[in-house]
């Protein structure tokens, strides 16, 4: 059988009902007698609540209820929330109460909710509750949080740090020691929020005759929420049933848990009535958990040659103001610090702090783009303080393509070693650079200069650790239709399962990719999953897919076999149907439909001896170890001094994410991907005043990568098989954010030269290189 | 005050060629009339302040964002959703292109990108790249990095400029 869909550019089934308007996201789903939520939140970064009045909002027409946390009843005053990741490195793991107690520790915490006939209503009766709230110092900056006389961020605490993170390997001392040049550069890392453009929405709708709640809702982890759920209500896992209808885009914010999903639970239970809540675009801003910021304080050891011996230092982490996901930020913020290079030694800690801001879990990449930027830092930094070509740099330190499967010496937070399993970094870097026009760019540069432009290139190279297990459980059964249905526990926020999976299948078992029925991320109906991040459900539900086809297809040969009286050898299936091969000389076939309806047999009925009933399978088959993606980035910028615009001129990447299934689709991750980077390096400030007020709660003040604001983009392929799993796959989801910040800033500060800025924090606004223009000037002055 | 919110009016609007007579609040705009009243649930809200550009919908041809229009404000106007464009199954010329060009991905902006570039291609058929982008800009999209979007966008209008 030829390969008709592996690795071709297939059109994705999912397209047209969204392009007719027929997507059904949560919004779109109403039930009989259903209600609306809305919240209320503190507009205060911290504060002791010392009473709540929420009389007023009670009198109005059409509000069925008003909840504080106490109106919740037991056992939910005494009861917060866990954290989704514990974690022994975790001193103080504060989690919040599903509405506020006593306290609240950032502006946009949950303090009270309004049930009424419409949203409409619910908003009214918000402004109506009465909160008496006494302000307390707040901490708004994560540099300023260990200081000695650091307010506390909750009653109470003695010191704001959450934990510590270490990535240690490799005797550092020998190689400072060792080192003819060491240099140390300090930068702050900001990263926003996920800002999908459908924000967090829930439907919670209890069924008492079953006594069981189903919960739908825009989460990209539907059986982790299943079950932090049930272990908090100390329910059975079968009473709780959540489902993903269309979700609008994820990014890693809406893994979740949130208290706000919790609360609807337990609502539409004690009211016996469905009830919807809406995140509006205001509250996404402080209610959705976000990223925040890093300082980092590095040194680095090298040759001569800007071979690197180690590199050493500290990273301050801003954790928000609780601890909902551990210490998942922190650990891919600091065990991917090698990257592409043969690191011989690393020393850094990070201390985790509590601030008085929105929580943070992950966004596009989780710390990955942050650890990306800190070693691309350092790299830049050799290759300045040398005088080196930057890609000479990166060339003389990258692994090599003999030393795969390459052990970094670092572990993975799982405390299994860090292994890159395949890749050629060196030729990315290579393709890169041509189709950039990296060895002329000098003369161009130099050109431009003449007429009082500035051009700058830069460079970024990185690797993703990708697909981390255990698995997706796919199923794949044959229906007496002919018709195949594929389920996957894997939630979509819009990467294209439906359409790789079916690829997937339908090459394996021989049907045509129309003929297959697509289900997923409903935990009552399809196999267990875990979650959609970390460029993880390829590299997971793709093998399972290929493995359950492969189950069904043996099962349907072995039956096709005795019912047609042929030799299991002499058959082939296409197109949905068994038949005998040329070779065979026989001429007798017989659908997938006919066989799955002898094994599913009726009333009178027997189902064929030595047969289970149902053309199915169910496969939990995943990679075997991580899949390590790679890729090289070459971004070249015009920056105008005068006002401090940087217009982005090209962005080439040349990107290896082993076989690809479906490349137009990977093309799009990439490129999305990168565009979230740009944004990251060139936009988007979650901007917030000395008391922890946010001061951006719009898209208006923050600035999202707009259609005008883009480059070209040029998207090149190296294809290295990942040995973890048969078909050679690896993720491809945040390959493009996690090099992005270092291609732009790297670019600038190249077009800088002349003028000796350097920018290193990121994201860089024009304002900022007005301002870097006008130091630069006055150190050269002085001097 | 909530029974001045409460003031109704009645208008008379014709959405996606079919005439409708409905009362509605006053302070209701027109992306949740269109959704809750008429449960045409493709015209998606994304900021509720008039910058992302999901809740774009042609009246009388023009795209505005039915988020910063009042329902009372469509009476005696003709309305246009995604959910009008298709004739039957059969896709229009840019929501075809948006699938060739794989510029959707999770859909949620994908009805306000059709139907900004719907009005826009209908006044400028043959649009270049750097018109289509501006003519996108009030549209944000999250997943596709709009590469694929512009394109979509630069071969319908070509399609159009050689056809007319």
């Amino acid at each position: 059988m030829g390969m008709r869909y592996f690795g071709t550019s297939v059109q994705r089934q999912e397209d047209k009902k969204f392009l007719m308007g027929q997507g059904r996201y949560v919004d779109d789903i109403e039930f009989v007698g259903m209600l609306h939520g809305a919240f209320l939140r503190a507009d205060i970064a911290h504060a002791k609540i010392n009473g709540i009045d929420t009389s007023a909002a009670r009198e109005i027409p059409g509000v069925h209820a008003v909840y504080t946390l106490d109106d919740l009843g037991d056992p939910y005053p005494n009861k917060p929330m866990t954290t989704a990741y514990a974690s022994p490195l975790l001193k103080q793991t504060i989690c919040q109460h599903l509405l506020a107690k006593d306290e609240v520790c950032f502006v946009g915490q949950t303090v009270a909710l309004v049930v009424a006939e419409s949203r409409h209503i619910a908003e009214d009766a918000l402004s109506r509750i009465v909160v008496d709230y006494e302000p307390l110092p707040a901490v708004a900056d994560c540099r300023n949080a260990l200081d000695a006389d650091a307010p506390a961020t909750h009653l109470g605490l003695d010191s704001n740090l959450v934990g510590n993170f270490y990535g240690k390997f490799g005797d550092i001392d020998a190689a400072f020691a060792e080192a003819s040049h060491t240099f140390k550069v300090d930068f702050h890392e900001h990263r926003g929020g996920g800002h999908a453009t459908e924000c967090r929405n829930i439907i919670a709708n209890y069924d008492a005759g079953k006594d069981e709640t189903t919960v739908y809702l825009t989460t990209q982890a539907p059986f982790l929420i299943r079950r932090l759920m049930a272990r908090y209500f100390e329910e059975d896992e079968s009473k709780i049933r959540v489902i993903c209808p269309d979700v609008g885009g994820g990014f890693g914010p809406k893994n979740g848990p949130y208290a706000e999903e919790f609360v609807l639970a337990i609502v539409s239970k004690q009211l016996q009535r469905p009830v919807k809540w809406i995140e509006d675009r205001r509250e996404n801003f402080v209610a959705t958990n976000q990223q925040g910021d890093q300082m980092w304080h590095m040194e680095i050891a090298c040759e001569d040659d800007g071979k690197i011996l180690g590199a050493r230092g500290r990273v301050i982490h801003d954790m928000g103001a609780y601890v909902p996901y551990g210490l998942l930020l922190p650990a891919t913020s600091v065990f991917p610090l090698p990257g592409p290079y043969a690191l011989p030694a690393l020393d850094v800690t990070l201390d985790a702090v509590f601030t008085n801001k929105t929580c943070t879990s992950p966004v596009r990449g989780a710390g990955r783009p942050n650890a990306a930027y800190a070693m691309e830092r350092l790299i830049e930094t050799v290759a300045r303080g040398l005088k080196l070509d930057p890609a000479d740099v990166r060339r003389r330190n990258f692994v090599r393509k003999d030393q795969f499967p390459y052990t970094t010496g670092g572990t993975l937070p799982s405390g299994d070693p860090a292994v890159y399993d395949s890749g050629d970094f060196h030729s990315l870097l290579d393709m890169a650079l041509e189709n950039a026009g990296y060895e002329d760019f000098k003369e161009r540069q130099a050109a431009a200069r003449q007429e009082g432009r500035y051009l700058g290139m830069g460079i970024s190279s990185c690797i993703e650790d990708t697909g981390f297990g255990p698995y997706e459980g796919v199923k794949v059964k044959v229906q007496p239709s002919g018709k195949v249905l594929l389920q996957t526990g894997a939630a979509s926020q819009g990467q294209g399962h439906q359409t790789v999976f079916s690829q997937i299948v339908a090459e394996e078992l021989g049907v045509d990719i129309d003929s297959i029925v697509y289900q997923s991320a409903d935990t009552g109906t399809v196999p267990h999953g875990v979650a959609t991040a970390g460029s993880r459900v390829t590299a997971n539900a793709g093998p399972a897919s290929q493995a359950a086809a492969r189950l069904v297809r043996k099962k349907a040969l072995k039956l096709a076999a005795e019912v047609l009286e042929i030799d299991e050898d002499d058959l082939e299936i296409e197109d949905g149907i068994v038949r005998a091969t040329a070779q065979s000389g026989r001429n007798v076939n017989i659908s997938l439909g006919d066989l799955s309806f002898k094994l599913t047999p009726l009333m009178n009925g027997k189902v064929p001896d030595g047969f289970e009933p149902e053309l199915e399978a169910t496969s939990f088959t995943s990679s075997t170890g991580v899949p390590h993606a790679s890729g090289s980035s070459v971004a070249e910028v015009e920056v105008d001094v005068e006002t401090g615009e940087v217009k982005l001129v090209n962005y080439v990447i040349a990107h290896d994410c082993g076989k690809m299934i479906n490349p137009m689709l990977v093309d799009g991750q990439i490129i999305g991907g990168v565009v979230h980077g740009i944004g990251n390096a060139l936009f988007e400030r979650m901007v917030y005043d000395e008391n922890a007020q946010p001061m951006s709660m719009n898209y208006g003040e923050y600035l999202l990568p707009i259609a005008t604001e883009m480059p070209p983009f040029e998207v090149l392929h190296q294809e290295t098989p990942s040995p973890h799993n048969e078909l050679g796959v690896k993720g491809a989801g945040e390959g493009g954010t996690i090099p992005a910040a270092n291609a732009i800033i790297a670019a600038i500060e190249n077009a800088l030269e002349p003028f000796g800025v350097v920018v290193n924090d990121h994201p860089v606004d024009p304002q900022r290189i007005c301002e870097l223009l006008d130091e630069a000037q006055a150190r050269s002055g002085a001097a | 005050m909530s029974e001045q919110l409460k003031d109704t009016r009645d208008i008379t609007v014709t959405v996606n060629g079919k005439s409708y007579q409905e009362a509605v609040e006053t302070r209701l705009h027109l992306a949740d009339f269109l959704r809750l009243q008429l449960k045409l649930t493709g015209t998606h809200l994304g900021c509720e302040h008039g910058v992302c550009g999901a809740c774009t919908i042609l009246v009388d041809g023009e795209a505005v964002r039915s988020c910063l229009m009042l329902a009372v404000q469509a009476n005696g106007r003709e309305v246009t959703t995604i959910e009008g464009l298709a004739d039957g199954e059969e896709l229009s010329p840019i929501q075809e292109a948006f699938s060739e060009h794989h510029a959707l991905q999770c859909g949620f902006c994908t009805s306000g990108m059709i139907m900004s570039l719907t009005a826009f291609i209908e006044e400028n058929p043959g649009a270049d790249e750097a018109a289509i982008r501006e003519a996108i800009s009030g549209n944000i999209c999250r997943c596709t990095g709009y590469q694929s979007i512009v394109a979509a966008g630069v071969a319908v209008a070509a399609k159009q400029a050689g056809g007319s």
